[in-house]
């Protein structure tokens, strides 16, 4: 006969490997009283702080635990050399965008972000809080609360965990989305959409870890692995693993589960767009690596194929629909369609050796940095283009913003180089992290689609840069913002990265592949 | 009844939800054909529950029922702010941001 307290034991919880969580969600859940009790005109600084505060702190507690290997929360978390990586570049790229929420200077309308949500879009009410001062200071809670379940997603040790965190992270961004001050239809439209696609995802994501748990009785990865390792064919563990796969390759926004992307980078308020470009991506990424390498590791036959398959699609649709567009935003997020691509290429190159590191996790790790930095400062430089009607996203107004502004078309233009992984950028030396770990593991195929796919995708870029500097302005063109303290911090810190990473990346690099273990 | 014919059911009401999420044009009924996929999980985790004599599959259950409430939060309120402002719910008549 079982006691209660033989039946439920308190699982152990190392409080250190789960400061960086504690902090981040405890720095949410602060915002959350912010937002009920301060006093709405001291609102906004408050809350940025308390946000920039808690990212940091999360960004700070993971470095400090460098080198640490755990399995805590009763083996639903592994914190580990490629967990830490991994959560310590979503703080720092998360507390960037904290400060791209910020920014107040850019605009006539005072923030970004929409005065009161719940006003109808275009009611005379709506006009009036137009350039009012008030802001919806909710979204620096709900990004915190984002970026925490991020940092849980890239952590999970378990299906359930990792599902739990997908919900976590997702949510607050679905409605973060529709917050947009100017334009405020597409925004909300772009959340509607983000959200019925998205819950459409998780719904299969669901179904797949319920057929995974039909198939070896657990959610843990660690079972999971002794299972599909155990050699069985089975029907019901391949179609899980294929369902957990579209679920997070959604997230990712990995062609061909990328329809939502475009439309909703295009509607998202910028500073959304790039927090979503830059974090999310990060994030998804984590957890493919960690559901295919440890839970799938000894079975790389079931998604090899699959994943190979995926990549290409990915790198093809990013590269040639992106030539296409006329809008910078949604060619931003074609690139980042292709550039999901090219991360598969280092997903394929898993390379597993016997002490659990593999080459491919290092160089993807170090790609998902690198990226993270280019395009959360390419899209921070968006913010700064403006005409009346808020930011000036289409490509002909961008028509000889070198001679208006000839520093905003060279930091532009660096970042345009380094998406398109010219030398010495940062964007050459992921590239070519990822493609010597896909060749070293045989798959040389998939890497000559990949530079083709790069010279296709450099086109879209180059002619940006064609544009800045040789054509002429329009008369009537877009003016370029000073930029206030917060996205001045974003530039320069997205600027230097992207230089240092290019030409002296050794560093990181090995720092990379260090901590590209994963425990099990 | 075997328990097969719990999953095979399970598995029926999830390819209902999700053809009619690709072919409804009601944001409602399509978030509603949405919730029908995560309570056939439901159905399906508490069948291998019960196949493999454990609580786990129950438990998840409770954490899936958690998570599909807090989405109904968020969904509706999307839903309804885009209706305030359109006067429809149509996923059709959303078609501001294409190409």
């Amino acid at each position: 006969m079982l006691t209660a307290a033989d039946a439920i034991q308190a699982p152990s919880l190392s409080l250190g490997a789960l400061a960086p969580l504690l902090f981040v969600f405890g720095a949410a859940c602060i915002g959350v009283l912010v937002e009920a009790f301060a006093p709405r005109d001291v609102r906004h600084p408050v809350q940025v702080a308390v946000a920039l505060v808690g990212t940091l702190g999360g960004l700070v507690t993971t470095l400090l635990l460098a080198g640490d290997r755990t399995v805590t929360a009763a083996g639903a978390l592994a914190v580990d050399g490629a967990a830490i990586f991994l959560q310590a570049t979503i703080a720092g790229l998360g507390a960037l965008s904290i400060l791209l929420f910020a920014e107040r200077a850019l605009d006539p309308a005072r923030s970004t972000f929409v005065a009161a949500a719940a006003v109808p879009a275009g009611s005379p009410r709506d006009r009036e809080l137009l350039t009012a001062e008030r802001v919806q200071t909710e979204v620096y809670p709900l990004a915190t609360f984002a970026i925490g379940g991020m940092m849980l997603f890239v952590a999970s040790n378990d299906l359930l965990i990792m599902f739990v965190a997908l919900e976590v992270l997702s949510l607050p961004l679905y409605l973060i989305c529709g917050l947009a001050r100017r334009r405020r239809l597409l925004s909300q439209e772009a959340a509607v959409k983000y959200f019925l696609l998205g819950a459409f995802a998780s719904a299969f994501f669901l179904y797949g870890l319920a057929l995974v748990y039909g198939s070896t009785g657990s959610i843990r990865f660690s079972d999971i692995r002794e299972s599909a390792g155990a050699g069985g064919t089975d029907v019901l563990l391949v179609l899980g693993l294929a369902l957990l796969i579209v679920g997070l390759m959604f997230k990712a926004s990995v062609a061909p589960f990328h329809a939502w992307t475009p439309d909703v980078y295009q509607g998202a308020p910028t500073p959304v767009t790039a927090f979503m470009a830059a974090c999310t991506k990060v994030a998804a990424f984590g957890a493919i690596l960690r559901l295919l390498y440890v839970a799938f590791g000894t079975s790389e036959w079931t998604w090899r194929p699959l994943v190979y398959g995926i990549a290409i699609v990915s790198m093809v649709v990013g590269a040639v629909l992106g030539l296409t567009q006329t809008d910078l935003k949604r060619m931003l997020a074609y690139s980042s369609i292709a550039h999901a691509g090219f991360l598969l290429t280092g997903v394929i190159g898993f390379g597993g050796g016997a002490d659990g590191q593999s080459s491919g996790l290092g160089g993807t790790m170090f790609y998902l940095l690198a990226y993270g930095l280019t395009t959360l400062g390419a899209f921070a430089v968006l913010t700064l283009v403006r005409d009346g009607d808020g930011e000036a996203t289409h490509l002909s107004q961008w028509a000889g913003l070198a001679r208006r502004s000839p520093l905003t078309a060279a930091v532009m233009g660096l970042f345009l180089l380094a998406l398109a992984g010219i030398p010495l950028t940062s964007g050459f030396t992921g590239k070519f992290a990822v493609f010597r770990a896909a060749i070293d593991d045989g798959a040389w195929p998939l890497v000559v689609v990949a530079l083709l796919a790069s010279a296709v995708a450099a086109f879209y870029y180059l002619r940006v840069l064609v544009l800045m500097y040789f054509s002429e302005p329009a008369a009537d063109g877009p003016t370029v913002g000073v930029p206030g303290l917060p996205t001045t911090i974003v530039l320069a810190v997205t600027v230097t990265a992207t230089v240092v990473l290019g030409v002296v990346p050794g560093a990181v690099l090995d720092l990379a592949e260090q901590a590209a273990r994963f425990v099990g | 009844m075997s328990l097969t014919h719990y999953l095979v059911l399970a598995a029926i009401l999830f390819t209902i939800g999700a053809v009619g999420v690709l072919v409804r044009r009601n944001a409602i009924v399509v978030f509603m054909c949405v919730e029908l996929m995560l309570n056939s999980v439901n159905l399906t985790l508490v069948t291998f529950a019960r196949a493999n004599g454990t609580v786990d599959g129950q438990i998840m259950a409770f954490f899936v029922m958690v998570v599909a409430a807090a989405e109904v939060v968020v969904g509706l309120a999307i839903i309804m702010s885009i209706y305030r402002t359109r006067r429809s719910a149509s996923v059709d008549d959303a078609n501001l941001l294409k190409y």
